[in-house]
């Protein structure tokens, strides 16, 4: 097995995310094709008079049903959510439910940057701290697995040689590395940055590896016949039909890294929205466990959606 | 129809032209290929043996899988034969090279690049003793030549099929080769655009005298670009059937041909030997 092979699952996610960016497009497109039906029904209008015309839509009536149909689902998803939400906290008083929840947000965010001991600091430095652990440990991956990614795509024997390593170590659990980490570098920080690195690199050497095995024939023939060198291949050829590829593989690994962070500071204390929940907790501030989650489920999400919009810059086809 | 023997090639471009490179301008000598697959050893192509002339035009034609392409890679230095030996201008072929251009079927554009620099991608390599400025305007010159000015600065993905296959062509022409090789160049293409794409193609070849080899499986853009064609048996084991020479006169008209006594003619000769005597099996 090769190390390409490995990288099924990575690839699943890969394709129900350019899905996910498809049907997006889809719905655009159905808009603007909404919108030139009616065009040309206004020229029929003008021009032919037809008895059924007055069947027509207005542009107005299209672009209420357009924003009905893409607005009333997830508004309806997010009530639903809170109604069984707040069922459940009257279940079980323990638990806070929205409106608690709420206010304590607007008390809590009314000063985020807030800096009275290193053990309470404001919201925003905790998800600053957190963002620059994993900016470290991805960065660091990112530095490291990109590069090997190309080795192992370019050539057939790296890719057989690496295999049965990444595919020991890929699927070892993010936490298991935090002992070592902690026995090796004897510190939490450098510990935690050391989990996120082993933990995110996996999809960025895959999804590079995959990208450049996969680069086509026909591309590098014409570098044949056009006799190009080899830095040229690689900077007017490998590179660029890598680059999608890669920054697959660089989103999956962030969303991994974002993944990683809450536990491996839970675990090691310090700074952090990991370490802030904890404490939380200790402290007996239900309110800001689930604040948290919030907050880790909304700097995911804009992560997500940040490089998405920067892989789609590097969409050619 | 007349079989013609390799030694005796009528030159009709270059009627003076006697010398032996000229003559043998590519020459292919006893070639044959076998692929190793997983079910055991395929014999592609046996006992080729073709001369072209330098500034001529040959088409390879034949059904599917009879391996021209093959033939065509062959000369490219894209593939090695297996045995047999293959000659480019005097020296043997050996691996690709810009003095080969290919315009491949799918025009093989790279789609992160403009139309300007894919052409110029190659005009670098081949004339990269030369200033930027030349070079610029050799790539202008190619584009210009296949009537794209307009569009040099569009990706690939901008441009429609026939465009792209122009772009193609330019960036072929543009490395001033000394062997133009098409692989079925029009095959994606409409009827109508590659009609108008042929007549360009033969405007553009008459003007540089390129020796060009086409693989195409359409007769009558075998008849109507060709100097010679060679129809190939079916494969495996394919070998080259039979060679047709076409002496139409230059320039050539699609709607005079049309009724021209002549072209119908060899345009028959060609049916004939595709659906008659080498008939594919409907598969």
């Amino acid at each position: 097995m090769s190390a390409v092979n490995i990288n099924k699952d990575s690839l699943k996610l890969q394709e129900s995310l350019q899905q996910v960016t498809n049907e997006t497009t889809v719905d655009s497109l159905v808009a603007a094709n909404e919108d030139n039906t009616h065009m040309k029904m206004l020229n029929s209008k003008t021009k032919a008079n037809l008895p059924h015309v007055a069947k027509a839509k207005t542009t107005a009536q299209i672009k209420t049903i357009a924003f009905f149909k893409t607005t009333i689902p997830p508004v309806f998803g997010i009530l639903l959510f809170l109604a069984v939400w707040t069922l459940i906290s009257h279940q079980q008083p323990v638990l806070p439910g929205p409106v608690s929840t709420w206010h304590s947000a607007a008390e809590l965010f009314a000063h985020p940057f807030h800096q009275n001991s290193p053990d309470d600091q404001g919201i925003g430095w905790n998800i600053l701290s957190s963002l620059q652990r994993v900016g470290l440990g991805f960065g660091l991956a990112a530095l490291v697995g990109i590069p090997l990614g190309f080795i192992i795509g370019r050539y057939e024997f790296m890719s057989r040689m690496t295999a049965p390593v990444i595919g020991l170590l890929r699927p070892v659990s993010p936490l298991a590395w935090l002992p070592l980490g902690l026995l090796v570098l004897k510190a939490a920080g450098p510990a935690a940055i050391w989990v996120i690195f082993i933990s995110s690199i996996w999809p960025m050497v895959i999804n590079t590896a995959v990208g450049v095995s996969k680069v086509p024939q026909d591309y590098m023939n014409v570098a044949k016949v056009l006799n190009l060198s080899e830095w040229k291949i690689i900077t007017k050829i490998s590179f660029p039909y890598v680059l999608p590829y890669m920054m697959t593989g660089v989103r999956l690994s962030i969303g991994i890294a974002w993944l990683v962070i809450v536990a491996a500071e839970m675990l090691n204390g310090g700074a952090g929205i990991g370490f802030w929940l904890w404490d939380e907790y200790n402290a007996s501030n239900y309110e800001h466990i689930i604040i948290a989650i919030f907050v880790v489920g909304i700097v995911g999400l804009l992560l997500e959606q940040i490089l998405t919009v920067i892989a789609n810059r590097f969409n050619y086809e | 129809m007349s079989k013609i023997s390799n030694e005796n090639i009528s030159i009709k471009k270059l009627g003076k032209a006697t010398n032996k490179i000229t003559e043998r301008y590519v020459h292919i000598e006893d070639v044959g290929m076998r692929f190793v697959t997983k079910k055991g050893e395929f014999e592609a192509l046996k006992n080729i043996n073709l001369s072209i002339t330098q500034g001529e035009f040959v088409s390879i034609i034949g059904h599917s899988g009879c391996g021209k392409s093959t033939v065509l890679n062959l000369i490219a230095g894209l593939l090695q034969p297996t045995s047999g030996n293959l000659f480019c201008a005097g020296r043997e072929i050996s691996a690709p090279g810009p003095e080969r251009a290919v315009v491949f079927q799918n025009h093989s554009l790279l789609p992160w690049l403009s139309c300007f620099e894919n052409v110029f991608l190659a005009v670098e390599r081949v004339f990269g003793s030369e200033s930027k400025v030349q070079q610029e305007a050799r790539t202008y010159a190619a584009l210009d030549l296949v009537g794209l000015s307009h569009a040099i600065e569009k990706r690939p993905n901008e441009i429609s099929g026939g465009m792209k296959q122009r772009v193609g062509i330019a960036r072929a022409l543009a490395m001033e080769p000394k062997v133009l090789l098409l692989d079925e160049p029009f095959g994606a293409l409409d009827a109508l655009t590659r009609a108008g794409l042929q007549d360009e193609l033969m405007k553009i070849m008459q003007k540089s005298g390129t020796t060009a080899v086409m693989v195409t499986h359409d007769v009558d853009e075998a008849v109507l670009l060709s100097d010679r064609i060679v129809m190939m048996t079916n494969g495996p084991s394919a070998t080259i059937g039979e060679i047709l020479d076409v002496q139409l006169p230059y320039p050539r008209k699609r709607l005079e041909l049309a009724e021209d006594k002549q072209y119908n003619h060899l345009r028959s000769e060609l049916l004939k030997f595709l659906y008659e005597r080498h008939a594919k099996k409907a598969a």
